[in-house]
């Protein structure tokens, strides 16, 4: 050993009799034994993580620069909070970069966390032992919603304003409380300046911090159970009787590691992609409507969510109104975001992953996509008479997916499940 | 399995690449975040050099303008007051003003382009208050031997007309004197001399 | 089964597409963008400094970035400015907002961005269908933009334009036809017109709007091919080789 590998050595073990440094990076890391056969559904977890990552440091350098002020600049129809935006686009060397990772990062948050969640459904990862990873996922996948839906009201432009507007409206439908809960989120009697403050505010710091610890729970609990697999075979159920580890199991560090910096490669090739020639995604990540500054009087023709709740808002739309009141479709949005969450106890297969499960379940997951992306469609567009009975018809099958679920999984025909991973 | 020696090297190879390019590839993404930190063009133009027109300036006359966010003097100085520099060079801390900062075309007795027009600063060297313009001779609070110049009021610093820093004082440097120039004989340019 | 779904799958998506034939959107013709043309940039930034900024502001737009588009600051202060404005300030309006409320019943919106709100195309259509029309106050009306407050700015270029409404069947069919030639259009004894000259500097106008839009846009595709090349030829095969030769141990 040469004198720096020495002191080095010397140094580390100084941390470790003090600090668990060395027993953790081993615990979760360098003995930390994944299956083998992690396939391309695996890259989601590691990258959520990372576009984690890219939205605080991005969000930080935001902050720097926004100013989260509505009133108007004399003379002008545009406020501070949108000047601030363009300040940023046009006058802070580098910041039009800034702010497109951040908006195409809030995009591509969506599509790598539904993509993870996928996953879960497809290989069963929600069933136990790993229900309470499934429910902090369900946790931060809500708060990621909240989180983006605050944030997206910082630009101040008219789909901030009136996105704010409506959704917010929406906890007036409820019965009693409704109205005075509704001033209470704004801290004001419309959305204004007021409510511009507090949701900077908790999208700057409030929600991050809860969404990390959400992330950290997630992860302990993960570790506690170990990963669950494509073929959804419980790997430490088969462990080498000399050394105790898991015949099917790798550690992740160099393995995973190594693997996941090839995953966060090809994702930043397409993150890329995006954000220098495609920022706007035609209109999907960044709306058109939106460098508009939000003017209380004038509402947009057509008000759209972002496009990652539009499944959800298509639900709320497809639900007509009952006995005078529009709760229901409010209802409905919450119980279909909330049903997700509700699967290790509706699903009864005993079997895990896809691979191994009967017709039914196939077919219905087959629907459930198309229903999910139908929906999504549907949420983004105006509405018409003919597109609201699509949209119920596709209600119907989403809620039928997860209802039906304690029925159809009984009685579905599975195949044997290995004991062994397969490596496809 | 394989033979462990090529694979060694191999993998010592791919790593030492893929580092590489994960370094270059984070020097990248450092560089927006650090260039967000250089001042924007809102602050380069608010800090742009200002433009001053001295055609009114009468003598024995200071004016006062502003450039990046300082106070700015400009003082049509008086044959007598120009004559009377030299005599106060054993009272200061740096006549030659050797210690201070000024442009090298300010680098002269009357530390200005022009012997009669001096821009400077308006800023005390000592803690950073706007010292009062005292033209007056020998008065009352100043002493019999006050023969012009500045008086800071926060802690007592004492500069002449050609704002050189009296011995004894708070302060210790004379008055920074900022790039400038003529842009026609009636008219400065304040905080650039290109 | 897999048939069924694939019908499933395209009747969805026929029913969602047929929906949307209830569009009753105004033709927009095709703007002709270049943001590489720095000539013809040039000649829009003078246009919009003479027409448009009297009484639109474009207050997230510095003078001195038109460096970006081949001027100097000396061109700049000479052909766009007033005298006595710094080429570091802001473009800002002349008209004050609350004398524009009472002219023209709305404050006219800021054009920093309004090629990002309403596109290209949109804006090109819009300033080249303005028509005659004495029922409006400012005796202007526009194809595009029914009932607008604005008046016709360009209209000693263009000239003067009337509406034309032809019944076809259960349709109506709005056309523009021009009975007065301005400084960049010509009318024939036939009754025809050639608006050529005027269409290039209304394209000449919208290629500015839509730079001034965003003016990092042609640095940042720039950078991006650069970051491309080398995440697609550097850093993914070189991860890639990297994770066949430690997964060989598994293989």
């Amino acid at each position: 050993m040469s004198k720096a590998q020495e002191m080095g050595q010397q140094a580390l073990n100084w941390v470790d009799e003090r600090f668990p440094l060395t027993s953790t990076w081993k615990a979760h890391i360098s003995e930390y034994y994944a299956p083998k056969n992690f396939n391309f559904w695996y890259f989601f977890g590691s990258l959520a993580m990372l576009v984690l990552v890219i939205q605080i440091v991005t969000g930080i350098f935001l902050t720097m620069n926004y100013k989260p002020d509505g009133s108007l600049i004399p003379g002008t129809n545009i406020s501070v909070a949108f000047a601030s935006v363009e300040y940023i686009m046009r006058e802070v060397s580098g910041g039009w970069l800034i702010r497109y990772m951040h908006s195409t990062g809030a995009s591509m948050f969506f599509v790598v966390v539904y993509l993870h969640m996928f996953r879960g459904l497809i290989y069963g990862s929600y069933q136990k032992p790993r229900e309470l990873i499934w429910v902090f996922g369900m946790m931060i996948y809500l708060c990621l919603m909240a989180e983006a839906f605050l944030g997206y009201l910082l630009p101040w432009g008219q789909m901030s304003f009136w996105g704010a507007q409506v959704i917010v409206n929406l906890f007036s439908s409820l019965p009693i409380i409704g109205p005075d809960l509704s001033v209470l989120i704004r801290g004001d009697f419309v959305v204004s300046d007021a409510t511009l403050n507090r949701f900077f505010a908790l999208h700057v710091i409030a929600l991050p911090l809860v969404l990390l610890a959400l992330v950290v729970a997630h992860l302990v609990a993960l570790h506690e159970v170990g990963s669950n697999n494509p073929d959804g075979v419980e790997i430490k159920k088969k462990k080498d009787p000399k050394t105790g580890i898991p015949l099917d199991g790798i550690p992740f560090h160099p393995y995973y590691t190594i693997k996941d910096i090839f995953g966060v490669s090809v994702f930043l090739a397409v993150f890329s992609a995006i954000i220098f020639f495609a920022p706007e995604m035609g209109g999907y990540f960044l709306e058109h409507p939106n460098f508009d500054p939000a003017d209380a009087l004038k509402t947009p023709a057509h008000i759209a969510p972002v496009w990652y709740f539009t499944p959800f808002y298509a639900i709320l739309r497809a639900v007509p109104s009952f006995l005078g009141t529009q709760v229901w479709g409010v209802l409905a949005m919450g119980a279909a975001t909330m049903i997700i969450a509700a699967l290790p106890w509706l699903d009864k297969s005993p079997v895990k992953s896809i691979r191994y499960r009967g017709p039914i379940y196939k077919t219905m997951l087959t629907l459930f996509v198309i229903a999910f992306i139908g929906l999504g469609i549907l949420g983004a567009i105006p509405s018409t008479n003919v597109r609201t009975v699509i949209a119920q018809v596709l209600s119907v099958v989403y809620f039928v997916f997860f209802l039906g679920m304690p029925i159809y999984t009984k009685m579905d025909k599975t195949k044997p499940v290995p004991d062994r991973v397969t490596m496809h | 399995m394989s033979d462990q020696q090529v694979d060694n090297s191999k993998r010592r190879f791919l790593l030492i690449a893929t580092g590489v390019a994960g370094a270059v590839a984070g020097a990248g993404v450092a560089t927006p975040f650090i260039a967000s930190f250089f001042p924007s063009e809102r602050a380069k133009a608010a800090g742009a050099p200002v433009e001053l027109d001295i055609s009114k300036l009468e003598l024995g006359q200071q004016v006062t303008t502003e450039w990046r966010g300082k106070p700015v003097w400009v003082v049509k100085r008086t044959p007598e007051m120009l004559a009377n520099l030299p005599k106060l060079d054993s009272k200061l801390t740096d006549p030659t003003s050797a210690d201070s900062e000024q442009p090298e075309y300010c680098n002269n007795a009357a530390r200005s382009i022009k012997p009669e027009i001096w821009v400077a600063l308006g800023v005390c060297t000592h803690l950073g208050c706007s010292p009062t313009f005292r033209p007056d001779l020998a008065p009352a609070d100043l002493g019999s031997d006050w023969l012009g110049g500045f008086y800071c009021p926060c802690h007592g610093s004492k500069f002449d007309l050609a704002g050189r820093v009296y011995s004894g004082v708070p302060a210790p440097k004379n008055l920074v004197i900022p790039p400038h120039k003529y842009i026609t004989e009636a008219r400065l340019l304040i905080g650039d001399d290109k | 089964m897999k048939k069924t779904l694939n019908t499933l799958l395209f009747a969805l998506l026929a029913s969602v597409s047929f929906g949307s034939m209830a569009n009753t959107e105004v033709h927009l013709d095709k703007a002709p963008i270049n943001l590489r043309d720095t000539e013809s940039l040039q000649r829009g930034a003078q246009t919009f400094a003479n027409y448009c900024l009297s009484c639109h502001g474009a207050v997230a737009m510095r003078y001195n970035r038109l460096t970006d588009i081949g001027l100097t600051e000396d061109q700049i202060k000479a052909n766009l400015m007033f005298p006595t404005d710094k080429v570091g300030d802001l473009m800002k309006v002349s008209m004050q907002a609350k004398d524009a409320k009472d002219w023209f019943g709305a404050t006219p919106p800021d054009l920093s961005v309004i090629s990002r709100s309403r596109g290209a195309d949109y804006l090109y259509t819009y300033l080249r269908s303005f028509y005659r029309d004495d029922t409006r106050p400012t005796g202007w009306n526009n194809l595009t933009f029914d009932k607008v407050g604005m008046p016709n700015v360009l209209w000693d270029l263009q000239g003067q334009q009337v509406l034309e409404v032809k019944k076809e069947g259960e349709h109506e069919r709005k056309t523009l036809k021009l009975i007065k030639s301005g400084s960049l259009t010509k009318t024939a004894e036939n009754g025809a017109f050639d608006q050529t000259e005027f269409d290039h500097r209304v394209a000449d106008l919208v290629n500015y709007m839509v730079y001034m839009g965003e003016p990092a846009q042609v640095k940042r595709e720039q950078i991006g091919y650069g970051i491309l090349l080398f995440l697609l030829f550097f850093m993914i095969p070189i991860s890639y080789l990297l994770k066949k030769e430690y997964w060989r141990d598994i293989h």
